[in-house]
């Protein structure tokens, strides 16, 4: 059955989580669904931005940074997720801390038919890092954030959120 | 061209406290020369990406030095982690980059462009405080001082001697003594960091 998605996900719905769970910084690179979100976090006091060049390195400066006892959360695409495929192993995964990801999900549809190869290998590729996932639609669904953050927690693993509300509310 | 031991005996003299990262072929070499281990950190684990992870360290540390021993390969796999870094300067990170000019983990393949290539120009070009260029160990030795103690990012590229590796790699000599959780948990209880 086809659903239209008639709520939207605000991006202070995720400002609100980043704090609950005493985010200090976000490693990020910006993508033009979530270019409102980046103009809230920057205003943010308790968030630091720290834009990369590449998202492989989004997984290595949340290490360092994990380390130095702070709490990164890492905010990207899932076609630049799929391309730090490495990082991924060998700076989260292998490393063991806990990782928030916040993964824009590029191509996602409620019908779940889409042309963009971009949704059709998301879900199958953390399927095969056995990266657990929780999917965000809307603002109902912020509680799942916090459900995360616990999880990456109590694990030690990365966990991902995926946001599907491309295309919808999060572009202001 | 310098050989790396040379290097790192030059640096321990104006090390002082700082947090320091080596990797690679030369950084076998900082193991024998290092006085104070629970200071050193090992971030490595992907390709090309312990340079993303000190300076992630750097940032979530402001208050230590924090230095990387880079190399030329792992760099041309990162090259963006330039920009990142000088993207938002932090005042207390030292790179370091130790050329062999190949790959000598591989057996000494020459990198792209190996002869021509000139790193601190990237580095200046990206936005780094400040850049040198070395390959003559008294050129070196005489900079130290002024590199440990100015505000950073700072980039050092140094010409080094290749130590190329032929070995099955179960055969080669053991770099590292402690794992990277070990000096993860080793660096937290010195910096007493929760």
């Amino acid at each position: 059955m086809v659903e239209q998605q008639t709520e939207i996900l605000r991006p202070e719905t995720l400002i609100e989580e980043f704090e609950k769970n005493g985010v200090t910084h976000i490693i990020t690179i910006p993508d033009s669904e979530t270019n409102y979100l980046y103009e809230l976090m920057e205003k943010q006091e308790s968030l630091d931005v720290v834009p990369v060049s590449r998202e492989g390195e989004s997984m290595s400066v949340a290490l360092g940074l994990n380390v130095a006892g702070k709490v990164p959360v890492v905010l990207i695409q899932n076609t630049g997720m799929m391309e730090s495929g490495d990082s991924i192993r060998g700076m989260a995964l292998d490393a063991g801390f806990p990782l928030l990801m916040v993964v824009g999900y590029r191509g996602w549809t409620r019908k779940g038919n889409t042309p963009d190869t971009a949704a059709t290998y998301t879900e199958p590729f953390l399927n095969a890092f056995r990266i657990n996932y929780y999917l965000v639609e809307h603002d109902a669904d912020g509680p799942r954030i916090s459900e995360a953050f616990q999880e990456a927690r109590k694990t030690k693993r990365p966990v991902v959120v995926l946001i599907g509300d491309e295309y919808h509310g999060f572009n202001r | 061209m310098i050989e790396a031991k040379k290097v790192f005996e030059a640096f321990q003299e104006y090390r002082g406290d700082a947090v320091v990262s080596v990797q690679g072929t030369s950084g076998k070499h900082w193991s024998d020369i290092t006085t104070n281990q629970k200071r050193d950190i090992s971030l490595g684990g992907a390709m090309g990406q312990s340079t993303s992870a000190v300076f992630g360290l750097a940032l979530g540390l402001p208050d230590q030095k924090v230095v990387h021993f880079d190399t030329e390969g792992a760099l041309l796999m990162n090259l963006g982690v330039l920009a990142s870094i000088a993207g938002k300067q932090p005042k207390n990170f030292v790179h370091f980059l130790l050329d062999n000019g190949c790959y000598a983990t591989t057996g000494g393949q020459p990198v792209p462009n190996s002869e021509e290539i000139d790193y601190a120009v990237m580095a200046e070009g990206s936005g780094y405080a400040s850049t040198y260029n070395f390959d003559d160990l008294e050129e070196l030795s005489t900079s130290l001082s002024e590199i440990m103690s100015q505000d950073g990012p700072t980039f050092v590229a140094i010409k080094v001697h290749p130590e190329v590796e032929n070995l099955p790699i179960g055969m080669r000599e053991r770099r590292q003594t402690r794992s990277r959780s070990q000096t993860i948990s080793d660096l937290r209880e010195e910096l007493k960091i929760t």
